[in-house]
């Protein structure tokens, strides 16, 4: 058995208000480390809720949530925003790149909170954008990218500080097919290379492309393909 | 456990920086209020602390230790007392005394720039006869021409005071010039520059003493006594002065020391100063508030970017630092504008006036905190709300 990244159980989160959402209704998931998932559901079932609880940037009502085995109910602020900074990449699906800050710039910001000198981000910075294929866009900035390029660069962003999980919410979803399939492409290219990676997308023939994949529908898990064979994996 | 997030000290300056760097011209003009009231502060200190630069360094130049004696007031008739004749002498031969001069006012002796002039237009200006030590016990200077030496004090020779001259419009004083004075011609022979320590004779029309006494009908009496000592000596002066100038009525006499009035002038500046400096503050507490409404909407704006960099490992400390600093920047640069401005102000106001600029290194240092105390109030609550912003609520808006 491959050691757990993330483990929930019971996990419930409640949008109060008139009426109240159910956002999450008792998800239980657990994935391990290296593997590829894709979450799969339609609109408004809970998918990028369930991607902000695994990523700390919100609190799960009720159930336990734990990365790295450790609960994250126990963290404070202060904990919490070092396992963010450290272990967990975002890529956002509107990018939320830094306008008017080169790649470059918006590839090393991925580094600012772990402390590292300017020149240490920058160098591993680079060091991420070839790996995206965006070298020669180093200097470029945001709106001088296409939105493929742009997705890349946040990828790069989310991977320069090699999490141990990463986490994206519809990386493709604003993408012609051509440019989803490139990231795509590079998601899986990270994967080969041990990243445990989680991505939402709408797209079942993304989807279909990807060894894991679970459906959410109305915030708990339809199926997950690895639970008939969870002992095998 | 894991390394904690960290933001160096170097990068926090970065961050609150880039947010400005983005608007430029909102950073300007939300700066400005600030440089105002900095700038109007700055320029109130260094304005006044170059006059009294100015003012203490007239005083260095002329001494602290003339005394001036007067007959005051006759104590039964109410009149105008008088100095005897011989009071000039019995000062001068007090020990420390080190110079004594005198003027004495000529009644109804008045200056007129011809003798086609109604006599009723005196000007304000008085005729003194003046001994001629005068000029070196007061500090005087001649801005043209000579003084009323020995040869000239026989002959019907005038110098007139600064004021005087401007008054009769008198500019030459290389005797091709002559006034009417008492009923006949007097020839000008100089022109003083304004004598501070006794401005009297400023509005003064002086003549020789002699001269006096033969053509003006002038009793010889002394109105006015000049006196210098040793510095460390003019109070036991001033405490004999009046027995010595005066013996038979001491208590009519009055003694001051023109350099006190001087220094009081400087003082008296200081309820003015205080006004200004206070709406200097009025400007720029209303600068702060411009920046608190800048950094509010700063913050509703930048929603995202606080979700993302939350995202991306910071604290809420972090997010607070961001905008704090921020806010401090943009007062900063506001600080900083003021400063130079009221500096520029400063030198520009002296250099009108011909005063030493002269800018306290503590207004700075106080422009200084007052631009990080008023950056960091209007930062407060802006940078507060950021740092309580859920992530995924400043990410979900978009
Ligand atoms: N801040 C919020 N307040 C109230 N309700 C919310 C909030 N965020 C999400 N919801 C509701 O929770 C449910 C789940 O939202 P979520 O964003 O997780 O859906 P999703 O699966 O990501 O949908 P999509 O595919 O459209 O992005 C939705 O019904 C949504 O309306
Ligand atoms: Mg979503």
């Amino acid at each position: 058995m491959t050691e757990t990244v993330i483990e929930l159980a019971q996990v419930t989160r409640m949008y109060p208000g008139n009426p109240p959402v159910h956002a999450l209704r008792g998800v239980n998931l657990r994935v391990g480390r290296g593997e590829l998932v894709g979450i799969v559901g339609p609109s408004g079932s809970g998918k990028t809720t369930l991607l902000n609880v695994l990523g700390t940037l919100d609190r799960a009502d009720a159930g336990t949530v734990c990365i790295d085995g450790q609960d994250v109910s126990t963290l404070d602020d202060r904990q919490l925003s070092a396992l963010r900074a450290h272990r967990i990449g975002f890529v956002f699906q509107q990018f939320f790149l830094s306008p008017g800050v080169s790649s470059l710039d918006n590839v090393a910001d991925g580094l600012l909170y772990t402390g590292q000198p300017l020149a240490e981000r920058r160098r591993r910075a680079t060091q991420t954008l070839e790996r995206v294929g965006l070298a020669d866009r180093a200097h470029h900035r945001p709106n001088e990218l296409s939105g493929g390029q742009r997705q890349r660069v946040a990828v790069a962003r989310a991977l320069v500080g090699r999490p141990s999980l990463l986490l994206a919410d519809e990386p493709t979803g604003a993408l012609d097919s051509e440019s989803g399939a490139s990231v795509l492409e590079l998601l899986r290219e990270l994967h080969e290379d041990g990243t445990t990676i989680l991505v939402i997308t709408h797209d079942h023939d993304v989807a279909g492309l990807l060894p894991r994949q679970v459906h959410i529908r109305d915030g708990h898990i339809a199926s997950d393909d690895a639970l008939p064979t969870r002992e095998g994996r | 456990m894991m390394h904690p997030s960290r933001l160096r000290q170097g990068d926090a300056l970065r961050v609150a920086g880039a947010g400005l760097k983005a608007r430029p011209l909102r950073a300007v003009l939300s700066a400005l209020g600030i440089a105002i009231g900095i700038a109007a502060m700055v320029a109130v200190v260094g304005i006044s602390a170059s006059s009294r630069a100015e003012i203490d360094q007239q005083l260095q130049a002329l001494g602290t230790n003339l005394l001036t004696v007067e007959p005051g007031q006759e104590l039964r008739s109410g009149g105008t007392a008088t100095l005897p004749a011989e009071s000039v002498d019995m000062v001068a031969r007090m020990g420390p005394v080190t110079s004594v001069s005198a003027v004495g006012e000529v009644d109804d002796a008045f200056v007129y720039r011809s003798d086609q002039i109604d006599e009723l237009k005196t000007n304000g200006i008085s005729t003194f006869a003046a001994r001629p030590d005068l000029l070196g016990a007061v500090g005087g200077e001649i801005a043209s021409g000579r003084w009323l030496d020995d040869a000239l004090a026989a002959y019907p020779t005038v110098v007139l005071g600064a004021t005087t001259a401007e008054r009769l419009g008198i500019s030459q004083a290389d005797g091709s010039v002559a006034v009417w004075l008492g009923e006949r011609w007097f020839t000008v022979v100089g022109i003083l520059n304004p004598a501070l320590l006794a401005p009297e004779l400023d509005a003064a029309a002086l003549v020789g003493w002699p001269v006096a006494e033969e053509l003006l009908g002038y009793d010889g009496a002394p109105t006015r006594l000049y006196e210098r000592s040793p510095e460390s000596r003019v109070e036991d002066v001033r405490a004999v002065l009046p027995a010595t100038a005066n013996p038979e009525n001491p208590e009519e006499v009055t003694v001051s020391r023109p350099s006190d009035a001087l220094a009081a002038r400087a003082a008296t500046d200081e309820t003015l100063t205080t006004l200004l400096l206070a709406l200097g503050g009025v400007a720029l507490l209303v600068g702060g508030i411009g920046v608190a409404n800048t950094m509010v909407i700063a913050v509703l704006e930048r929603r995202s970017e606080i979700g993302l960099r939350r995202a991306l490992g910071a604290t809420r400390a972090h997010v607070r630092i961001q905008f704090l600093g921020e806010s401090v920047l943009l007062a900063g640069l506001g600080g900083i504008g003021g400063a130079a401005l009221g500096g520029v102000v400063t030198s520009g106001f002296a250099a009108t006036r011909d005063w030493p600029f002269a800018l306290p290194l503590w207004a700075l240092v106080g422009a200084a905190a007052a631009t990080i105390l008023v950056g960091a109030i209007a930062g407060a609550y802006p940078a507060a709300r950021a740092a309580r912003m859920s992530p995924t609520a400043a990410l979900a808006t978009v």
